[in-house]
């Protein structure tokens, strides 16, 4: 229940100390020129800076990114199920829902682009485009959802428009499936590549990006809640936990699917024995971090009798989620990389240019003041649009009653 | 490999040249010549590739050797690379060395883009950077380039390098630059000026003739009458990309 009025007042940060927005607007800012600073030095150095090189040409830059931009369409779920599919405790989130998915995707996007080797043809990326290109595609789909989810979030929140909420919502929902589809299919094309070259890709990146997004809500929301001393129902919290849950055991099995299909379908062997065993930091990422903290510790956690009554467990499972789910990213992007081309089947392959051999990669940390510039991002274009206009859920309680009935 | 999988997209338009070459013999020998002229490559700056043409080159393994670098030489001095190899380095043209798992059985070969007729490079590149040319030369657009390597992702040959550094003392025909993907050109440079890529001159120059290059659409060439009378391999034929590059003896 509600116990502070900061529900019913205008704005969620209008009855916290202002002081406290401009500390966070502050560390956001701080971050970001960290950022600015590290896209300028590579600009003027090159790539040499980065830990990236011939052989692993997408690093941890793509692994924040990717993240953010599949999270990102996980996160309009919330939005979804109260407009698309009429769910009212949803409906009250799907303003927040709206916002969470826009300043993440404009996050991703932000690490994509610095991180060109010409971040300054952002003009011609934007006029040339290849049409036989799944990039090419994936960013008309971005810059779709920005106007769709822009779109939605204004017949959300304003009076008149009301009525246009469920056609607009159901074309974002639309939309964002077709989007997760082109990103997973960024990786299910690369036909030449052992680790990726699967038409599981796209259906798996949909259901990561459900329990992905849904956790980076939860998290949020639970800051947001915290910031302003209000506890959130038990109902809601029920529902939101269970419903985390469904989700990462969907992507779990998804995951199992996958290494089973390679092994027994494809026949990727040596792939799925470097993943699974040998591989080193990608093996224990994948078990430690993708399996057991982004997996099973969150749903053991969830489906704890504890969870009902508190929202901290809820919180820690969502945050273990976002964890996991930054692991599943270094596993499928720097991992399939780092696993050799087979070009020659059948023989041992060796020469200058790393043939035949494990890739090496170590991240520098030009990379990862890029990667944390995603999150900079998002951060800051959702706590200034929560101070400015009215986010946080206001839940009508009556309806939770009533719904559960 | 038999002629007439190197002409899948240049086929049409070379049998409907040959109705009109038909037509105008009567009158005039000059459309044969021009045909089958074996030199008559060069080409004027404003004169486009002609898709008459398929570039392509025929590597026979059992001639090259296993000490010997010069190809990779050749073509750092032609295009202007510093010949280093650390991991951030651009390679257009390595030697590999392959040993069979079972029989012990081993080779030497360069390996360079294999100028295929469905490049994933190209089909993959967001901004239409990665291009094909007519005459089958796999090429990259620098000023299109925003440098997101998707093509460096998508290649199977490993054969495209990202240019991590600034670069100084370039070679006037040869544009490369910071931040921009790059590979084997088939040395296009002296292609359109009638001559032959670099690396070719040199392992003929050492005598070791293992590198044969030519029109593979022009029967009476070289190339066209060698891929007709040896068995020869495509890498990663499995991808069905029809390369330009073949190899022969492994
Ligand atoms: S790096 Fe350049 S050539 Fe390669 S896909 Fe990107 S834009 Fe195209």
């Amino acid at each position: 229940m509600a116990t502070n009025n900061c529900v019913d007042s205008k704005s969620f940060y209008g009855c916290a100390k202002s002081q406290q927005f401009w500390a966070l607007l502050a560390l956001g800012g701080l971050a970001m020129l960290g950022t600015l600073f590290a896209f300028f030095t590579l600009e003027h150095h090159g790539h040499i800076l980065t830990g990236m090189n011939n052989q692993i040409v997408w690093g941890l830059p793509h692994v924040f990114a990717v993240f953010l931009i599949v999270a990102a369409s996980g996160v309009l779920n919330v939005a979804s199920i109260g407009s698309v599919f009429g769910k009212k405790i949803y409906k009250a989130r799907a303003p927040l829902s709206g916002l969470l998915a826009l300043a993440m995707l404009a996050g991703g996007l932000g690490v994509l682009v610095l991180d060109l080797g010409r971040s300054d043809r952002l003009v011609v990326a934007m006029t040339h485009y290849n049409f036989k290109s799944i990039f090419a595609w994936n960013m008309i789909f971005y810059n779709g959802f920005f106007a769709i989810v822009g779109l939605y979030l204004i017949t959300l929140m304003s009076r008149n428009l009301k009525q246009y909420s469920k056609p607009v919502g159901l074309l974002a929902f639309l939309w964002r499936l077709a989007l997760t589809t082109a990103t997973g299919s960024i990786f299910g094309f690369l036909v030449a590549r052992a680790g990726y070259n699967s038409a599981l890709y796209a259906p798996m990146f949909i259901i990561y990006s459900f329990g992905y997004g849904l956790a980076a809500f939860i998290v949020v929301q639970s800051v947001m809640y915290k910031w302003n001393n209000i506890e959130v129902d038990v109902n809601i919290l029920a529902r939101l936990k269970n419903l985390l849950a469904v989700f990462i055991a969907a992507g779990l099995y998804f995951t199992i699917v996958l290494h089973l299909t390679n092994m027994y379908f494809a026949k990727q062997w040596d792939y799925e024995h470097f993943i699974l065993v040998s591989g080193g930091i990608y093996t224990t990422l994948f078990w430690l971090g993708q399996v057991l903290i982004g997996g099973i510790l969150p749903i053991m956690l969830l489906f704890s009798p504890a969870a009902k009554q508190h929202p901290a467990i809820v919180f820690v499972a969502a945050l273990l989620v976002v964890i996991g789910g930054h692991a599943q990213m270094y596993v499928t992007i720097v991992g399939g990389q780092a696993f050799p081309l087979d070009m020659f089947p059948g023989y041992a392959v060796s020469s200058s240019f790393y043939d035949g051999e494990i890739h090496q990669y170590t991240p520098s940390i030009w990379e990862l003041m890029l990667g944390m510039g995603g999150i900079a991002i998002a951060f800051l274009v959702t706590t200034i649009a929560v101070h400015i206009l009215k986010f946080i859920p206001a839940d009508d309680f009556k309806d939770i009653e009533l719904a559960d009935h | 490999m038999s002629e007439h999988q190197f002409n899948q997209d240049a086929g049409q338009d070379r049998r409907d040249f040959l109705k009109t070459s038909a037509g105008l013999a009567g009158l005039t020998l000059a459309p044969g010549v021009l045909l089958y002229g074996i030199s008559a490559y060069g080409r004027a700056p404003d004169e486009p590739a002609s898709s008459e043409v398929r570039w392509g080159m025929l590597i026979d393994t059992t001639k090259c050797s296993s000490g010997c670098n010069d190809c990779v030489t050749a073509c750092n001095t032609e295009n202007g690379l510093d010949g280093k190899t650390g991991p951030q380095d651009s390679q257009w043209i390595r030697k590999v060395h392959i040993k069979d798992l079972q029989t012990s059985e081993q080779h030497d070969l360069p390996m360079m883009c294999q100028h295929c007729e469905h490049p994933p490079c190209v089909d993959v590149c967001p901004t239409g950077a990665s291009f094909k040319r007519a005459d089958g030369i796999v090429l990259v657009d620098r000023h299109i380039c925003i440098g997101c390597r998707y093509c460096m992702m998508a290649c199977p040959y490993k054969a495209r390098s990202f240019v991590h550094e600034p670069l100084h003392d370039q070679k006037p025909d040869v544009p490369r630059g910071k931040g921009c993907v790059e590979a084997c050109t088939f040395c296009v440079q002296r292609v359109d000026n009638d001559e032959q890529p670099a690396c070719v001159e040199a392992c003929n120059k050492a005598e070791h003739n293992a590198m044969l290059f030519g029109d593979l659409n022009n029967p009476a060439s070289d190339i066209a009458k060698a891929v007709k009378t040896y068995a020869t391999t495509e890498v990663r034929a499995d991808l069905r990309l029809n390369t330009g590059v073949r190899y022969q003896g492994i």
